[in-house]
């Protein structure tokens, strides 16, 4: 398979006024077309500063990432992102929010009458054509969230990047999304790159689950391959021994591997360092 | 038997729909009592400590005293629109039989040059104060867009805006008169010197709320929806057009209906000073008549300034609550 996205040695360094804080170090990734990759590890280890330096939000201390043999130097439509709160414009309809990307990326290329048939095919495909006209106050988290997607998805990225897409929804909708998100994936074969908290989605959805050792100076601990058969039915799975196996060693990796560095120490540089900062700004 | 069945459930009926109409009449109660307790004090109030203030002028005028001097202004009003049709009439009948007797002759038509009743210098105080405000803030909604999307326009333009925006409206009033004669020299005037005064100085007086709370609210914008545009790549117009100006909307109604409040207050002292057509100046005017009904019309004026200046107030925050996404913002 091509490697679409080179992440090559990344470091990013904040500076404080305490003096610089390494958040992540020599962080290097390479990711095949067609690929679902899950970045898991414990708050404050630098995730979300990786999926920002590859949206090209934040720009990378050293090294760089290239995308199709062209390096990221700005944000793009084509690293769409889908970010933890929906971010959904409030006096926008859903409808009015696929539209204002759809719009900036497709502008040029399609007619009016196209665009209109788009923005409804993926407010379809994240089941939001019923409500399409409501404005995000009306609607709930969960589809929020779905709208959000359908304005990422819309862009047609040549990659998907999500923050936590449903980090802030109930556990239920949650298994909702994630099952829609394997609907979409499954249609699609999108490259993806999603951060994520929960062992379970990242074992279900992904193809490779890439663990991080905690921060600062965070960096790449190991990757994980999960060759489960798609479709995947996460009812079966829950029985699955494979499955089983997967989730126990990114649940080793967390709580047995990386708990040892977290000595009273790191505790303190962490708390009183800029990881609550970069939170702050993700 | 049967019949006190009846007339137990009309009973039942009947105090069922007492508590109905009882309980109508508590929620009515409830909306109105309170206003309607405190108008009637505030009056009674009024009315007691007028008699007992002697002015070289009278008694301070009562209730009373102030709804009579309506009464009379608006009769005033009507007087002076009859004389004004009675002398275009009279021209209309001389020119007409001028041109009888000579057709060449060009009738010559007149303005009638009475002098401006309550009810006008009302119009012009509303047109004066809303001008002024226009142009304050076709100034201060762009000017605070710019100051809120860069923070070192901002730090330039702060110390400016930190002190001009104490400044008292008379303190501006002699520079701007005297501006305004220099510049403003023109032999078929558009408007009246006397309003440009007034309405320049409301703009220099109301502009600086609006200018803060824009430049406030274009700077709070949240960082998802800013990266939600880098993202897109959305061009810096579209930028403004799109997320900033929407996102800033309900600062921006905050700041217009400070402003506007500002603005009518500024325009009573400017006009009273400057002299020029409003309500200010027929305050000034009773004040230098200084006959025995002037400050009954005086505080006939204040409960008109007063109301005016609430229903602005009133029509800002139903242009906010139409024009805003947020329907929470204009609910105070």
């Amino acid at each position: 398979m091509s490697i679409i996205l080179d992440i090559s040695k990344i470091d990013m360094v904040f500076p404080t006024p305490k003096g610089d804080f390494t958040a992540l170090k020599e962080v290097s990734l390479k990711i095949a077309k067609g690929e679902f990759i899950s970045l898991i590890g414990h708050s404050g280890c630098g995730k979300s500063t990786v999926l920002n330096v590859v949206a090209g939000l934040y720009e990378a201390t050293r090294g760089g990432v290239v995308l199709n043999g062209k390096e990221v130097k700005e944000p793009g439509p084509e690293r769409a992102v889908v970010f933890q709160n929906h971010s959904l414009l409030p006096w926008l309809t859903a409808y009015q929010n696929v539209e204002l990307a759809v719009k900036q990326v497709f502008g040029k290329s399609k007619s009016k009458a196209e665009m209109k048939q788009w923005i409804e095919h993926n407010l379809a495909l994240v089941h939001m054509d019923h409500a399409m006209h409501k404005r995000p106050d009306e609607i709930s988290g969960g589809m929020k969230q779905r709208v959000g997607i359908a304005r990422a998805l819309a862009m047609e990225p040549e990659i998907l990047l999500m923050d936590e897409p449903f980090g802030a929804l109930d556990a239920l909708t949650r298994a909702h999304m994630q099952d829609s998100l394997m609907e979409i994936q499954a249609e699609l074969n999108n490259t993806v790159i999603m951060i994520t908290h929960d062992v379970d989605e990242a074992v279900l959805l992904s193809d490779r689950i890439v663990m991080m050792t905690n921060g600062p100076a965070a960096t790449v601990g190991e990757i994980l391959d999960v060759k489960l058969e798609r479709p995947r039915n996460r009812l079966q799975l829950a029985e699955d021994r494979e499955y089983n196996h997967l989730r126990s060693a990114v649940l080793t990796f967390l709580y047995e591997k990386q708990r040892k560095v977290e000595s009273i120490d790191s505790k303190k540089s962490l708390s009183s360092t800029p990881a609550q900062k970069e939170e702050a700004t993700v | 038997m049967n019949t006190i069945a009846s007339i137990a459930h009309r009973l039942t009926l009947e105090s069922s729909l007492m508590t109905l109409i009882k309980n109508k009449v508590s929620e009515g109660a409830k909306l109105f009592l309170g206003p309607v307790i405190g108008i009637v004090a505030f009056l009674l109030l009024w009315a007691t400590a007028a008699q007992n203030i002697d002015t070289s002028l009278g008694k301070f005028p009562g209730p009373a005293a102030v709804l009579e001097q309506f009464y009379s202004l608006y009769d005033d009003h009507a007087a002076e629109r009859d004389k004004a049709t009675l002398f275009y009439e009279r021209q209309d009948v001389r020119n007409a039989k001028r041109v009888a007797k000579d057709p060449s002759y060009e009738p010559k038509i007149r303005q009638y040059t009475g002098k401006e009743t309550f009810l006008d210098q009302i119009v012009t105080s509303l047109i004066t104060v809303m001008a002024g405000f226009l142009v304050a803030a076709i100034i201060a909604i762009p000017l605070g867009i710019l100051l809120g999307l860069s923070p070192a326009v901002n730090s330039a333009f702060n110390p400016i805006i930190q002190i001009f925006k104490p400044v008292s409206p008379l303190a501006w009033l002699p520079l701007v008169t005297m501006v305004v004669s220099a510049t403003y020299v023109s032999d078929d005037p558009w408007v009246a010197k006397s309003f440009l005064n007034s309405m320049i100085t409301v703009s220099l007086c109301s502009l600086w709320p609006m200018v803060i709370n824009t430049s406030i609210g274009v700077a709070s914008l949240e960082q998802d929806l800013k990266n939600v545009s880098r993202v897109l790549r959305l061009p810096a117009l579209t930028h403004v057009r799109k997320i900033v100006i929407p996102a800033s909307i309900p600062m921006i109604f905050t700041g217009m209906r400070m402003s506007l409040g500002i603005a009518w207050m500024v325009l009573i002292a400017a006009e009273m000073l400057a002299q020029s057509p409003g309500l200010g100046k027929f305050v000034w005017d009773e004040f230098q008549n200084g006959s025995s009904d002037s400050l009954a019309r005086i505080m006939a004026a204040v409960v008109v300034i007063g109301f005016i200046g609430y229903l602005l107030d009133r029509g800002m925050l139903q242009l906010q609550r139409i024009m805003s996404w947020d329907k929470n913002s204009g609910a105070i």
